[in-house]
């Protein structure tokens, strides 16, 4: 998305971009720091996929052939690391930088400079993350949850070298969450109220004060690890009278804050393009902000579902599940409002929507497999299965991936100025579609019969399923390569786009020039579309 | 200028934002306190609580009978012989009961190891009051040493009439290089 960006540019705009690669480095324009944030996303998916690639190649068939078992350990705690921190949340954080600013009419996001720190954090944390791979003792080994003891007694020496690339991780997401509230609560246009909004601002800045709440928690957690391991300290060590199970009460106050982290802005994109290939107004929009800040508060008193199994008294383990049950209500509030909208809607099936409509569909089987889940007494059967497995890959494959696809497709042309070529895109949506599927769905099927996650080995009742999970792995992995050429195709050239580029969509970043001009809302809008601005 | 107006309440909005951060980082470190003041209380996580000192004599109940059982488990890389001298023990609650831990230390080297008790069901962790615990210090046995380490308690009459038998186990932590760690650092 960047060479053509400039050329475009520099006939019509006297404020163009600085030349060569010094403009990336030092940039404080929301749109390059958008762009950085999502090729870097890009680049951490295909790494984190290949790991995964490496996993399904294992589990392919039983018995051990391709790696060891450690080095396997060592790909199943990488690949979730790098799709959470490297993949899912700054592809959301470069979506915040370039439509944040244009959803709400301000020129720029209010703390450029920081803004620039924020994204060029990540490159170096994530080079010191991978390099723990070719370290001697290899990278972290014990799971992107990584519990302690495991981690502090048992982890191999790069430990230390993981603990700061968390650090740096968490700093990033940090400053740029606090960017994105002052943004919004300071920079919105003359007259635009919070609750006129689009949905996808509002999504983020409930995720942003998600992760100004959380993360600190995580930076915590993994200094007392780092103190467990260099000084002396017992947070997690029963013999020097700390507790391991404490380890995981603190790992997941954090841990389930986040996973919402990674499901809430993908509502708001899904908000956003539901109702314009469905040429109808979102239903129920204040609902919608209710229901998300409902999930919002829920997702800090429901932690304990990960630790059902752990020894909780029955009076804990009756809360945390009746609690987490609770979550299913917001939801299905907002799944139904999807519903509804597309509901008698003169719908089209452009690519967005029809990763918008996968993302319903699945996010939705995913959720039901989270309340089964969320049953203590079945629980103790499913925990640690492969069944948790199915879970939270439903919800964040389909579900946070193919929203942000989906936002690619959608917001591309605005970008770029071009469309991207539609008889591809839906192809890709297809392949996806059917690759992930496959992959995923009979993934629930051995997790109920028993079979563990996380082991490279497995017993040959599970062997046929395992075979079909690797068929969908390398069909959805491989299919984005062609993601990545319809990308690069239509930043190249391609139909020109109109500046509403879609017929039904609504809203400020649809009243600019495409390509969206390298500085917008320089002078605030004028807001005679914003009663529409959230479709 | 308006627009310089909005950039400073946004930094001031930003400063309030670190605050907030820099106040859960805290909230982090102040939920380990919190955990054992909840688990102290509760008696959860079979934690029993530090030594015991009554403050009247316990009522005794001369009618029931409970069966205490002990376990001994080493954690990993510990090479010390442990076990209960006895395996069980038929109680009488609110009376003194004593019983003894055997250690041998095999290995070629000195080591200190700390004893961590944990009681089941979680519940009874609270009646179950210790007078005199080997797992109160930490023991330092020379190669091939031994030593029969004592253990007082005394079940609280107050112990809910529906539990019978309860399981006091303990895992034994070899703790020297953390010992050493602490000392280096003083
Ligand atoms: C209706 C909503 C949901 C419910 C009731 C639910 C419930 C649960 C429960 C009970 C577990 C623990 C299972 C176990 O370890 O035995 C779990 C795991 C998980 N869930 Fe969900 N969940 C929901 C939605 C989500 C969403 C939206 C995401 C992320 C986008 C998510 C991501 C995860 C992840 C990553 C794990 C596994 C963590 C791990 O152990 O590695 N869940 N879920
Ligand atoms: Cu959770």
């Amino acid at each position: 998305m960047s060479a053509v960006i400039e050329e475009h540019h520099h006939d019509d705009h006297h404020h163009g971009p600085a030349k060569g690669i010094m403009r990336w480095v030092f940039t404080t324009n929301h749109k390059d720091i958008g762009t950085l944030y999502l090729w870097f996303s890009f680049a951490m998916f295909l790494l984190g996929g290949s790991f995964a690639l490496v996993i399904r190649a294992e589990l392919f068939q039983p018995g051990l052939q391709i790696v060891e078992p450690e080095f396997f350990n060592q790909m199943t705690t990488m690949h979730g690391l790098i799709m959470v921190f490297g993949a899912v949340m700054p592809a959301f954080v470069g979506l915040a930088n370039w439509l944040v600013p244009m959803m709400i009419g301000a020129p720029d996001m209010a703390l450029p400079r920081m803004n620039n720190y924020s994204f060029w954090i990540l490159p170096f944390a994530f080079t010191m993350l991978a390099s723990t791979l070719l370290m001697e003792g290899g990278g972290p080994n014990f799971g992107w949850t990584f519990y302690a003891p495991l981690s502090t007694e048992q982890g191999p020496p790069s430990t230390t070298f993981f603990i700061f690339a968390v650090h740096l991780m968490g700093i990033s997401s940090i400053m740029g969450s606090i960017n994105v509230i002052v943004t919004i609560l300071n920079l919105r246009a003359p007259g635009l109220t919070l609750m006129q909004m689009p949905l996808f601002v509002w999504t983020w800045l409930i995720t942003a004060f998600l992760l100004i709440a959380v993360m600190p928690v995580l930076a915590g957690v993994v200094t007392m690890m780092l103190m467990d391991i260099h000084f002396g300290t017992a947070f997690f060590n029963a013999g020097g009278g700390g507790d391991p199970v404490l380890f995981q009460h603190v790992f997941w106050f954090f841990g389930h804050p986040e996973v919402y982290i990674m499901i809430l802005p993908a509502f708001g994109v899904v908000s956003a393009i539901i109702p314009t290939f469905a040429r109808k107004r979102l239903f129920g929009y204040a609902s919608m902000v209710y229901a998300t800040s409902s999930i919002a508060f829920l997702s800090f008193i429901v932690w304990a579902h990960h630790m059902f199994t752990v020894g909780m008294p029955l009076a804990g383990e009756l809360y945390f599940m009746y609690a987490t049950m609770l979550i299913a209500i917001p939801t299905g509030v907002k799944v139904f409002n999807w519903v509804a909208t597309m509901w008698q809607g003169a719908m089209t099936f452009e690519t967005p929507m029809l990763f918008a409509i996968a993302f319903v569909i699945l996010f939705t089987i995913g959720g039901l497999s989270g309340l089964m889940l969320a049953i203590g007494p079945a629980d103790f059967q499913y925990h640690d299965t492969y069944f948790v497995v199915a879970h939270f890959h439903y919800v964040l494959v389909p579900g946070s991936v193919f929203s942000i696809m989906a936002a690619v497709y959608y917001w591309l042309p605005k970008w770029t100025g071009n469309m991207y070529d539609e008889a591809l895109g839906k192809l890709h949506f297809w392949l996806s579609f059917v690759g992930i599927n496959v992959l995923f769905f009979p993934q629930h099927f051995v997790g109920l019969a028993g079979m563990p996650r996380r082991v490279p080995d497995y017993n040959l009742q599970f062997a046929d399923y395992n075979m079909v999970s690797s068929v969908g792995a390398f069909l959805f992995g491989f299919s984005q390569l062609l993601f990545l050429f319809i990308v690069i195709k239509c930043v190249r050239g391609g139909v020109k786009a109109t500046d509403q580029v879609w017929e039904g969509a609504h809203g400020l970043e649809w009243t600019i020039a495409s390509p969206a001009p390298y500085h917008t809302f320089t002078t605030p809008p004028d807001l005679k579309d914003i009663s529409e601005a959230h479709g | 200028m308006n627009e310089s107006k909005q950039i400073d309440s946004a930094k001031r909005g930003a400063a309030k934002l670190v605050l907030v951060v820099v106040g859960m980082f805290g909230f982090g470190f102040a939920l380990v306190p919190l955990y054992d003041i909840i688990c102290d209380v509760t008696g959860l996580n079979g934690k029993t609580s530090g030594k015991y000192v009554s403050e009247q004599t316990l009522q005794i109940d001369e009618e029931r009978s409970v069966t205490i059982q002990f376990l001994a488990n080493n954690n990993a890389n510990m090479p010390w012989e442990f076990r209960p001298v006895s395996r069980s023990l038929e109680v009488t609650p609110g009376k003194l009961n004593a019983t003894e831990f055997y250690v041998k230390n095999p290995a070629k080297n000195s080591i200190t190891g700390q004893a961590v008790p944990s009681v089941t069901p979680f519940r009874a962790a609270q009646y179950l009051h210790k007078t005199e615990c080997f797992c109160f210090e930490q023991q330092i046995l020379a190669s091939g040493e031994s030593m029969q380490m004592p253990l007082r308690f005394i079940i609280d009459s107050d112990l809910p009439k529906d539990i019978t038998k309860l399981t006091l186990s303990y895992t034994l932590y070899d703790i020297t290089e953390q010992i050493s760690g602490d000392l280096a650092a003083d």
